[in-house]
């Protein structure tokens, strides 16, 4: 497996307040990656500086090219693309028009239909709300068209901030099944979640972040199992 | 006041404020795209209507040295931009984009005069000649403060507008200028006598107001342009750019803006600074229909055009005042209506 994304030594200031610093973390090409923490722990910030909406310090390489200084527009269309916390939808368009609009970094026009018709057979829900404005949508639907107007940009890299928030369990379990179904794709991903346990049972591997810095990493099926973190994060046995 | 008379004023009203939807439009596209109130856009189109008369003069307008002048300094701001970035790759695209082909719409404006064309000719070079002056200005004088307040944006542009009369006094001069009407016909509808270039007017505003409807609901780049407006964020994590959503926006604007030029030119007499009201009395009609929205901006402007058209029956002195007056009550209908509209637009 080729390293897909790393950051190291990645330190993000706002003002003079450094909300992370010195982190390193990498993505292998196919992998599912974790960061968890609590709130406030700066997972948030680390994916801003992952896609450049946040200036940083430190190394940023993606498939083998320094992307630190690229704006976030070059970033996508390199293909590497993030589903931010708060959905960032275009609510007064539609359906439709939201999934369109995520393919329009791709200079290749001609695959773009056959992408929509697989995001919607993967969302059936979309596809009968196509032309619903997305600003009408319910909280579970929103995240869906979130995921499905990232993909129509066939990202190598999908960064995910708190794809659970605020949803129903039930809806949860649905994004992470299709999450977990991504890696058949060949898309790698970084997930940021403060649902840890959900979290850690779709990854394959896992960092800890706390107040800005990593404080522990591993394979997932390793952290799940980690006494403290059972105590911290995942709500004991 | 008889019917017959209302009726004119009607009609008279209804095509001044289709002039002024055009340069509406513009305005909230303009707006919403990259949150400048562009208050020259009046300007535009008067330089426009000066453009076309000296073309009709078989004069070489002064709308190619300013295109001119402000290709090479906006050239040179984006070339200093770019090597400080260390993104010499871009250089050969910006010297196309913002040098070779504005110098090229002057050049061809300029041979295709020797030739003394046809109006319709003539329609299209003055045009050609006015759309490049906003997305330039834009790269010039917005670009480098585009992350600024609405407010500092607000500020900047009235400061422009201000350059850019002078800019006209000293490329077009003091004179006014009264091209000749497009079409000469006239027709009776219900007993009162609507002139061709009436007509046209609204023809005009429906046609372009259709064709940027069809724009922005059918194309992928027209879907970009709205997508930049409802959500700044959400759009560059598409790899939609700002930037140059904002040049498509002020190139769209400017051509509504040079139309509405157009189409002003034969019936009211346009000087160097005549943009100022124009411009003026379409933001009005843009605020009515609360800046974001284009049918609303249209009906507005159509209002004031309606509402200046009765003023002047009843007080031409007073017609402005009337006008600008109006504003008030609606500012305060919708800073009530609405008290959530100043944090949507910061964000």
């Amino acid at each position: 497996m080729s390293e897909m994304f790393s950051m190291t030594d990645v330190t993000v200031c706002y003002d003079n307040v450094e909300a992370v610093r010195n982190v390193s973390l990498s993505v292998e090409e196919g992998q599912i990656v974790t960061v968890i923490g609590p709130n406030g722990a700066g997972k948030t910030t680390l994916l801003m500086a992952a896609i450049g909406l946040l200036a940083s310090r430190g190394r940023l390489v993606f498939q083998g090219n320094d992307i630190g200084r690229m704006s976030v527009e070059d970033r996508v269309e390199r293909r590497l693309c993030l589903v931010p916390e708060k959905r960032e939808l275009f609510s007064d368009m539609s359906v439709a028009d939201n999934l369109l609009l995520g393919s329009y970094s791709l200079r290749d026009r001609s695959g773009v239909q056959k992408t929509l018709d697989e995001v919607y057979d993967r969302f059936p829900r979309l596809k009968e709300r196509q032309r619903q404005a997305a600003g009408t949508l319910s909280g579970g639907e929103r995240q869906m068209l979130a995921l499905g107007r990232a993909l129509m940009a066939k990202p190598k890299l999908l960064m995910l901030d708190e794809p659970s928030l605020g949803l129903a369990p039930l809806i949860v379990r649905e994004i992470f099944r299709t999450i977990a179904s991504l890696r058949d794709l060949g898309v790698s991903i970084l997930l940021v979640e403060q649902n840890a346990r959900a979290a850690l049972e779709t990854a394959d591997y896992g960092y800890v972040l706390e107040t800005g810095e990593i404080v522990q990493s591993g394979p997932a099926k390793d952290l799940i199992h980690d006494p403290r973190l059972i105590t911290a994060y995942l709500g004991g046995h | 006041m008889t019917s017959d008379i209302a009726a004119i004023l009607a009609i008279d009203g209804i095509a001044t404020g289709a002039v002024y939807a055009l340069v509406a439009i513009g305005t909230v596209l303009i707006f919403t795209v990259t949150r400048v109130i562009f208050i020259p856009f009046g300007d535009i189109a008067a330089f426009t209507a000066l453009t076309l008369a000296a073309l009709d003069a078989k004069r070489f307008p002064g709308t190619g040295a300013l295109v001119v002048i402000l290709a090479c300094l906006a050239t040179l701001i984006e070339i200093i931009t770019l090597l400080r970035n260390g993104e010499r790759r871009l250089l050969p695209r910006a010297l196309f984009f913002y040098l070779a082909l504005p110098l090229a719409v002057v050049g061809l404006a300029w041979l295709t005069m020797r030739a003394e064309p046809p109006l319709a000719i003539r329609l299209v070079l003055a045009l050609m000649l006015i759309t490049p002056i906003a997305p330039l200005l834009d790269r010039i004088v917005f670009r480098p403060i585009a992350d600024g307040t609405v407010l500092l944006l607000l500020t900047v542009s009235v400061a422009l507008h201000f350059a850019l009369v002078g800019l006209g006094l000293l490329f077009f001069g003091p004179e006014g200028v009264r091209t000749e009407p497009l079409t000469s016909l006239s027709t009776e509808f219900a007993g009162v006598l609507i002139s061709g270039q009436t007509m046209l007017i609204v023809i005009a505003a429906l046609v372009f107001s259709g064709l940027l409807y069809l724009f922005f609901d059918f194309t992928l780049v027209g879907k970009s342009l709205r997508a930049t407006a409802v959500n700044r964020t959400g759009s560059r994590l598409m790899g939609i750019r700002p930037a140059r959503a904002g040049t498509i926006a002020y190139l769209l604007g400017s051509l509504m803006a040079g139309v509405s030029g157009i189409l002003i030119a034969p019936v009211n007499t346009i000087f160097y600074d005549s943009g100022f009201l124009l411009g003026l009395k379409a933001f009005v009609g843009a605020i009515v229909g609360g800046m974001t929205s284009y049918p609303g901006a249209a009906i507005g402007a159509v209002g004031v055009g309606i509402l200046e058209s009765f003023a002047s029956f009843e007080s031409s002195a007073l017609k402005d005042v009337i006008v600008f007056s109006l504003l008030i009550p609606i500012l305060i209908w919708r800073s009530l209506a609405s008290l959530h509209s100043e944090e949507e637009i910061e964000e």
